[in-house]
């Protein structure tokens, strides 16, 4: 394997709003930036709601049309194999309690709110970018953006920030 | 197995961590330091060193977040001091065990 070429960035593309939408790519940019990788996150689509000043640290957990919501059972002291009918995620305030579950849950394991962990992917050189078509679709202004945003880009900037050998382009 | 650093000859895991902590002295730091293009080992990093090996003696849970909020260093000084992989590099120099997280 000695022509196994090494991960040099990588560039994660939020198109998701939900906690769990979100999540998964603040902690592999993250990660790529402790394995000393670049990295470079741009919100799109719903996943701007991650980076509207308003909404970032109030993200919640999609109950609704989400059939494995089971395994968030052992949050609760019951076994992953107990079932969560998907029409009860629907409830009132069901969304809202597993969100407060899994915030507790990842606090436990030093998993920072949104708004922190932007601030450490940001610190630690990682870029973050808003999309420019959804901005105008949601009618966001870059103003009611975090403020430490580095840019909001074209499809075509985007792309050009990840020329380079050993870039990935991961859709989340 | 065995290896020769600053001409201590210490026990290493395959990634040539220090599998004792207590064999580490400050010029196997500097070798280590300089093996991974860290440095020269200013007070600033002996800072972060001693902290982490602190938290290793305490068998405590080493993450960034964590480090960042110490009040020892910040996020942006620890990518600074260890470039490409801080955490990873700072336990190395450190002499304790490579961090097993993701956060």
């Amino acid at each position: 394997m000695s022509d196994t070429q090494p991960v040099k960035k990588v560039c994660i593309i939020v198109s998701k709003g939900s906690l769990d939408g979100v999540y998964p790519a603040l902690i592999m940019a993250n990660g790529a930036r402790m394995e000393g990788i670049e990295a470079s996150l741009f919100f799109t689509f719903f996943g701007l709601n991650a980076l509207n000043k308003t909404t970032l640290d109030h993200l919640k957990v999609a109950t609704v049309g989400n059939p494995a919501l089971n395994m968030a059972m052992p949050m609760l002291g019951m076994p992953m194999t107990m079932p969560f009918p998907t029409w009860m995620g629907a409830l009132p305030g069901v969304s809202a309690f597993a969100t407060s579950l899994m915030n507790k849950e990842m606090e436990k394991l030093d998993i920072p709110p949104v708004q922190e962990f932007l601030e450490l992917i940001s610190d630690s050189g990682g870029k973050i970018f808003a999309c420019k078509l959804a901005m105008d679709m949601f009618k966001l202004k870059k103003e009611d953006l975090w403020d430490r945003v580095d840019d909001v880009l074209t499809v075509g900037q985007f792309y050009e920030d990840a020329a380079g050998e050993g870039t990935h382009i991961i859709f989340t | 197995m065995q290896k020769t650093i600053a001409g201590t000859t210490v026990e290493v895991n395959e990634e040539s961590y220090l599998t004792d902590m207590n064999q580490w002295t400050t010029a196997i730091a500097d070798a280590i330091a300089a093996e991974e293009s860290v440095g020269p080992l200013t007070e600033a990093h002996h800072k972060v060193l001693n902290y982490l090996r602190d938290l290793q003696k305490q068998s405590a849970t080493i993450t960034i977040r964590g480090v960042g909020k110490s009040g020892v260093v910040t996020t942006k000084e620890l990518y600074d001091l260890f470039p490409g992989g801080p955490l990873k590099k700072a336990s190395k120099i450190a002499g304790i065990p490579k961090p097993v997280g993701c956060i």
